[in-house]
């Protein structure tokens, strides 16, 4: 059997001791494997893979056509990294098979406008890079691109339409010149050069106000950090200069030259891009990250430059196999360091340039930051002689350019590091970093190197963070996470709570009731009051004090232990903390007591918020209250007040998500009852079964609002505090005749923007509110601009 | 529109292994099920100094934890090397058993699996002597796993009498 022997061929000659019987969908299973490895590694070529692959689908296309057609669909729009050698493929098999590449374009057409109705943009332009590939296989007509191509620029003549729109448009058409500028200018360079000029026209006028909210330093040196578009047509530019020689691309098809130029080429239908859409999400505008350049690679190949179409290319490719292999972490890696043509440019640098473009990628990153982490070991072990020390020169590059860098992808390095470093002993030359110490500890790289040392100790114990630091920085070694008991012993008789304290300790310790305990609290007199409230009712911040501070120190042991106490006093504590201020007292007590252990302070807020003792205005208002201000600039406390707002929108989501399915429900039942039978027939119980769904329906749209009001008023309480206090310093600045740019306004800046970009998609519901009474003309510049250029992104 | 490719969806590290809690209350379809939608993970080969809020760090960097339970030496009552990790949400125990499975916790490599949901007795060491079976029978020296091996701590292997 022919087909069994070619296809046992491009299985590098393995030979496979196959089932006799070929079930349909055993060999669909098949022309799957041998389409998605193609390309991999293997003891024949690559050309002769791609022949043999080849025959083989064309023997299959009789029966499997279809199959084919949507497996070919699919790898040009899940493997962009693979795009020629499966360009190449279709290039074969059209001129094999002129009738075959013409339903395969018209497939891909299809599935192009199926991408853009979908908001799948980033897929999109995959399908439009392949498509301007197949020009280059002679399967498409070089005229009838560049058409497609003008089509796609002339939405930036439209009017009244999101700049990211036309902005996507713009960015498919210069990202495919890489691969088909040199052909498509050799065919059609009049039409080429007005299209280039239309894009240069666009991208003066662009509006890049956003520019700064996605940018990872503020400084332009070393290497400015670009926005997209720009750096792309400045590589395009110089590609053009070059006269569109481009020689990193794998072309797996100029091997087939003499074959594929006998094919006869189709021409792409005209293709109207799909007008805009108020639901549409195009793609939100980047910032290109760039850390090393041509002096960093000390030895071997240079590096690209910033501004060749090489750099564009790896980049780009490497992005792509993430993303493909993101799941499986030993091939992301095996596949990253197996990138083709690795002998020619510097790959480790390449790929941890790339890695932490991703990891510090504003507003977020494409992928969940422990990825990263894990992603950087595999490829330390499968390069235990080079990469590690590209790690270290990488590591000791960001921590030089900290003072510059925002704070967002300072906390992300931080994590990502201590992280990193529990992997590996700890070992670091921390003596490098000794000019860290010369400085205000509230300058970035002290403060860096605090957290990194206080995430380094929640990963393991206080004694090894002293082991492994010098003793010069003992002034930057967290503190020992231990309870701090205000009723401790006799030295604080004193204090008023004290004799309570050893009331309420041991009815704890012998398990007395609720309402034992309930009687000793109400003996606790109110400092806010002048007569005997026999009720107390009345917010008593002693009784808080004491419950909470005993409470607490017996259950200090373990976080288990915490939680089993909140559990079963939660009626309790409930109570004491019925009114804001109850709350905001909770919250001060527990920080008192835990103010050396911030993992224990943010367990213990989650834990009360989830269990209702506390709200997450509460929780926003403590944080920015003036008891907190000296903690302000500490990484725990955005960590609990992100948390504590992920918590709010889940618990929207939550709610929304029921309110869906009991209409879902009920419009499922409505309908079944309409295609069964009579109305006369309608029973009783339908018609209670309908109305009991109809009441949930309502309730849950009340509990819908009423979780959305929460939402918002969070967020308000949250800006206006910020606005408060950025507003003090500006004011206070001025009077003064200060420089405004403390270490501190640029933490609270960078905070307020941090917000925004975090939360950016709730948040856009309620940006009416927002501008109308918070974010208004009267407000200082400096604080409107972080909200203009939030606005700016989705423009 | 386009073809699934099941060869591109691969998510190892995510399948069940073929391990099966021999103590499970229920048939096998059953087990399955549970492992199949639970949302905790069973973390092994720890530290016996491990604390409850490393592994609370190490767990909250794939999304919200909702509980730990450290596993206990049924005689001493003291950690005796694993512990069970409760996620919120599935998608985030997915998440630990890709990143975080396989890597290093107090400088171990920590070993997590699916496991059917935690239960009330499930907390403590099967082996004879009241930690986990596996300290019951290794032969090797292990600091931070209290030593050497139960059996070996009463039959010391033939070669360690002899070594100098």
């Amino acid at each position: 059997m022919s087909r069994r022997r070619h296809s046992d061929e491009n299985d590098g000659g393995q030979a496979h001791k196959r089932r006799r019987t070929s079930e349909p969908i055993e060999i669909e299973d098949r022309l799957e494997s041998l389409i998605c490895r193609v390309g991999e590694k293997s003891t024949s070529s690559l050309e002769s893979n791609l022949e043999g692959l080849a025959g083989v689908l064309e023997a299959d296309l009789p029966n499997y056509k279809n199959k084919i057609l949507r497996i070919l669909c699919a790898v040009a729009r899940l493997l962009p990294e693979k795009l020629t050698v499966y360009t190449t493929l279709v290039g074969l098999l059209n001129a094999r098979n002129y009738n075959f590449g013409g339903e395969f374009v018209e497939a891909m057409i299809r599935q192009l406008k199926e991408t853009l109705k979908n908001n799948l943009y980033n897929e999109a332009v995959y399908l439009v890079r392949f498509l301007s590939d197949l020009v280059n296989c002679h399967v498409i007509a070089a005229p009838s691109m560049v058409a497609m191509f003008e089509n796609f620029v002339s939405v930036t003549q439209e009017e009244d339409v999101p700049q990211v729109r036309s902005d996507w448009f713009v960015y498919v058409v210069l990202s495919c010149l890489p691969w088909v500028g040199k052909e498509l200018y050799e065919k059609k360079d009049v039409e080429m050069d007005r299209l280039l000029s239309q894009i240069e026209g666009y991208l003066k006028r662009r509006v890049k106000t956003h520019v700064q909210m996605l940018q990872v330093w503020t400084a332009e040196k070393p290497h400015p950090q670009e926005e997209y578009l720009d750096c792309l047509w400045a590589q395009i530019q110089k590609l053009k200069k070059d006269r569109w020689q481009e020689r990193h691309i794998l072309r797996p098809y100029i091997a087939f030259d003499s074959v594929l130029c006998e094919a006869l080429q189709h021409n792409l239908p005209p293709f109207t891009p799909p007008g805009h859409m108020p639901d549409a999400q195009y793609p939100m505008p980047r910032v290109v990250f760039r850390m090393f350049d041509y002096t960093d690679a000390p030895e071997g190949p240079v590096m690209p430059g910033s501004h060749s179409v090489e750099r564009f290319v790896i980049e780009e490719n490497l992005h792509c196999i993430i993303k493909t292999h993101w799941k499986e972490r030993k091939t992301c890696a095996a596949q990253l360091l197996s990138y083709p043509g690795k002998n020619k440019i510097p790959l480790n640098y390449h790929i941890v340039e790339v890695i932490f473009g991703e990891l510090f990628q504003l507003p977020t990153p494409p992928h969940i930051d422990v990825l990263y982490t894990t992603l950087l070991i595999e490829l330390c072990k499968l390069q235990p002689g080079s990469l590690p020390q590209v790690l270290a020169q990488a590591t000791e590059m960001l921590y030089m350019r900290l003072d510059t860098m925002n704070t967002t992808c300072i906390d992300r390095l931080i994590n990502w590091f201590s992280h990193h470093l529990s992997n590996f002993q700890f070992r670091w030359s921390w003596d490098d970093w000794a000019d860290c110490l010369t400085v205000d500890l509230e300058k970035p790289k002290p403060k860096f190197v605090k957290e990194v040392l206080e995430k380094s100790m929640r990963l393991s114990y206080h004694q090894r963070i002293v082991d492994i630091v010098p003793p010069t920085f003992s002034v930057l070694i967290p503190a020992e996470p231990i309870f701090i008991y205000k009723y401790l012993d006799e030295t604080a008789s004193t204090l008023p709570g004290y004799q309570l304290s050893i009331t309420l300790g041991n009815a704890i310790k012998n398990r007395a009731t609720n309402e034992e305990i309930l009687t000793i609290l109400k003996e606790v007199p109110n400092p806010n009051q002048e007569d005997d409230d026999d009720e107390g009712e009345s917010f008593n911040p002693l009784k808080i004090d004491v419950f909470l501070q005993t409470l607490l120190h017996l259950a200090a042991k373990s976080f288990s232990h915490s939680f089993s106490a909140l559990a079963k006093f939660h009626e309790i504590l409930k109570t004491l903390a019925d009114s804001d201020e109850g709350k905001l007292h909770t919250l001060k007590v527990i920080y008192e007591v835990w103010r050396n252990h911030p993992q224990m302070i943010a367990v213990l807020v989650d834990k009360m918020i989830r269990t209702q003792i506390v709200d997450c205005a509460a929780v926003a208002n403590w944080l920015f209250s003036q008891d907190m201000a000296h903690e302000f600039t500490r990484l725990y406390i955005w960590e609990i007040l992100h948390s504590t707002i992920r918590k709010m929108n889940k618990h929207v989501q939550k709610i929304q998500k029921e309110l869906e399915e009991a209409k879902d429900k009920l419009e499922k039942q409505q309908l079944k009852r309409r295609d069964s039978g009579d109305d006369e027939d309608m029973d009783k119980n339908s018609e209670d079964e309908d109305g009991q769904l109809e009441e949930q329906i309502e309730r849950l749209q009340e509990k819908v609002e009423s979780a959305q009001s929460e939402q918002k008023n969070l967020f308000l309480v949250i800006f206006q505090r910020f606005i408060m206090l950025l507003t003090e310093h500006l004011v206070r600045c001025e009077t003064g005749s200060v420089d405004i740019s403390t270490p501190w306004y640029k933490n609270c800046v960078d905070r307020l923007q941090q917000i925004f970009l975090m939360h950016h998609v709730t948040i856009q519901q309620y940006m009416g509110t927002l501008e109308n009474l918070l974010f208004t003309a009267e407000l200082d510049h400096h604080i409107l601009a972080v909200y203009q250029q939030f606005c700016a992104l989705q423009l | 529109m386009s073809a699934k490719l099941s060869a591109l969806h691969s998510d190892s590290y995510v399948e069940v292994s073929q391990y099966r809690d021999q103590h499970f209350k229920g048939n096998r379809k059953e087990q399955e099920k549970l492992l199949n939608q639970s949302n905790t993970l069973y973390v092994g080969n720890l530290s016996f100094y491990t604390t409850e809020e490393q592994v609370h760090e190490l767990f909250s960097k794939s999304g919200d934890v909702k509980r730990i339970i450290i596993g206990l030496d049924k005689v001493k009552k003291t950690a005796c090397g694993f512990c069970f990790v409760e996620y919120y949400a599935r998608g985030d125990a997915e998440h630990a058993m890709r990143f975080i499975n396989g890597t290093r916790l107090d400088d171990r490599i920590i070993r997590t699996d699916w496991d059917a949901g935690f239960k009330e007795g499930r907390q403590y060491g099967r082996g004879k002597s009241g930690g986990q079976v596996r300290d019951e029978y290794r032969q090797d020296y292990d600091p931070a796993r209290g030593g050497y091996g139960k059996l070996a701590q009463q039959h010391p292997p033939v070669e360690s009498r002899n070594t100098y």
